[in-house]
């Protein structure tokens, strides 16, 4: 037997841009287990419903995550709605989604570059986010802000998007959809990467569920879970079904999210045409009392948020589980038995969000 | 792939010669509170609302006044005013080599 040796990965590691440590004993080049290890950068924003009153809260919701930060306001509001039992006006719900569907197409397109610069790529990484630069920009023209939109609220929406504009929004995305199915291509069928992503980190159906994978990691198994489905915000009027493979690998994984985008720009069409018109949003009066359980699907997978409130400005208690930490146990069983190599691929598969995952 | 790389090699580049060419903001970008201190009946709302603490208002000598570092531009005070003296600009604060608070005064 080869002499056993323990490997650092992190927690500054090029590949990722965010802290995360894991201990890689390897076996000549091996890896035979892996030990994570998070927390370097724990804010405690959970703690923080103690000093932000439920409204002002939002904003510390939104900077949770720099990334999928939309829809953290909006899983935050979505609870305290249901707690108050405020009514969401419809065009509120429709522009949530549209922003939903929008960090949706901007966070899958920074994995593609992410990924592409993971294999070594480095024109294919330079690509990707010159197309998620154009996202960006419809983002901040209606919202304000490119990645803390900032637009979210309890009971409703900050800003309106007018008709016409959600009607150029549908042609832009359109155009910049044949741009994106060209690098798709590059991803689904170049020689080299199909190579590099195939049957590499294998993840079952039977593991995926068991380890509680969410999001495209479970998805790319064959678990055809999402969130949406719940049927949140304006969701229940929009014509989607999940996206899922079968092969649980690196390749999989990436043709999920692929295939993702073009479903969010899809969403993003229906919407626009379906939008009622009215207002965008309700009087929020009194204070949130009770316990409830608000669940969403991020880029990354299902977002979990939990408040308890007892009737009085601060919220009792608000615990957050991020889709990246439901994931890691996922990551930990792909590791093993794959070259040293390949790690920094797998890594980047889970699509790892650190600031999420520590909160 | 091939038609992407002579594509790229006649193209211009896809970024912007800053700052020879600036960078022109949309309406709606948050960029930096202003305050028309004239209209300001120096109420405090803004800094009750402010989730950074970023303002201090000051009744008794008419001072309103905001630190640019601290400021996270999320307009819930510009919101929150009620004389609609506050408003959202889209330029962002200037760099400043020391983290000091800006004061506006009804003097």
């Amino acid at each position: 037997m080869s002499k056993r040796t323990i490997i650092p990965f992190g927690p500054q590691h090029p590949v990722l841009p965010e802290p995360v440590h894991l201990d890689l004993v390897v076996e000549d080049e091996k890896v035979v287990e892996a030990v994570p290890s998070v927390g370097f950068v724990h804010r405690g924003l959970e703690k923080l419903v103690e000093k932000k009153d439920f409204q002002e809260y939002v904003f510390v919701a939104e900077r949770i995550c720099g990334i999928c930060s939309f829809i953290h306001g909006m899983t935050y509001s979505l609870g305290i709605e249901k707690l108050m039992n405020i009514e969401v006006p419809q065009r509120a719900s429709y522009l949530r989604v549209v922003w939903s569907e929008l960090s949706r197409v901007h966070s899958h397109l920074l994995w593609l570059g992410l990924m592409a610069d993971a294999f070594g790529f480095e024109s294919l990484f330079m690509e990707s986010w010159r197309i998620r630069e154009l996202v960006l920009d419809i983002i901040e023209e209606t919202t304000g802000g490119r990645v803390i939109f900032g637009s979210c609220k309890v009971g409703g929406v900050r800003k309106d998007i007018e008709d016409t504009s959600l009607k150029a929004i549908t042609v832009k995305l359109e155009d910049y959809s044949v741009r994106i199915r060209a690098i798709a291509d590059i991803f689904l069928r170049d020689a080299s990467v199909k190579h590099r992503l195939s049957g590499v980190g294998k993840l079952s159906r039977e593991e995926a569920y068991m380890l509680g994978a969410v999001g495209p990691t479970a998805r790319a198994s064959g678990v055809a879970q999402d969130m949406r489905k719940l049927g949140y915000a304006a969701y229940p009027r929009m014509d989607f079904s999940p996206v899922t493979e079968t092969a649980g690998d690196c390749y999989a994984r990436c043709s999920v999210r692929i295939q993702e985008i073009f479903q969010s720009i899809e969403i993003i069409r229906q919407a626009a045409a379906s939008i009622p018109g009215g207002a965008i949003e309700n009087k929020v009066s009194g204070f949130p009392q009770g316990e409830y359980f608000a669940r969403t699907e991020q880029p990354r997978g299902e977002v979990v948020y939990y408040f308890k409130a007892d009737g009085g400005k601060f919220l009792k208690r608000l615990r957050v589980r991020t889709p990246t930490f439901a994931n890691i146990p996922a990551l930990v069983k792909i590791l093993p038995g794959h070259e040293l190599a390949d790690v920094p691929v797998l890594v980047l598969t889970i699509d790892p969000c650190i600031s999420c995952t520590e909160r | 792939m091939t038609t992407t790389v002579i594509k790229n090699i006649f193209r211009a580049p896809a970024t912007r010669r800053y700052p020879f060419v600036p960078r022109v903001y949309y309406k709606n970008t948050r960029g930096s509170v202003s305050i028309a201190v004239k209209d300001c009946i120096f109420c405090g709302m803004c800094q009750r609302k402010c989730p950074s603490a970023a303002i201090t208002v000051d009744r008794a000598q008419k001072k309103w006044q905001i630190s640019r570092h601290r400021c996270i531009a999320c307009g819930y005070c510009v919101e929150a005013c009620p004389k609609k003296c506050l408003s959202m600009n889209n330029q962002y604060a200037a760099p400043a080599l020391k983290k000091e608070e800006e004061i506006h005064g009804d003097a």
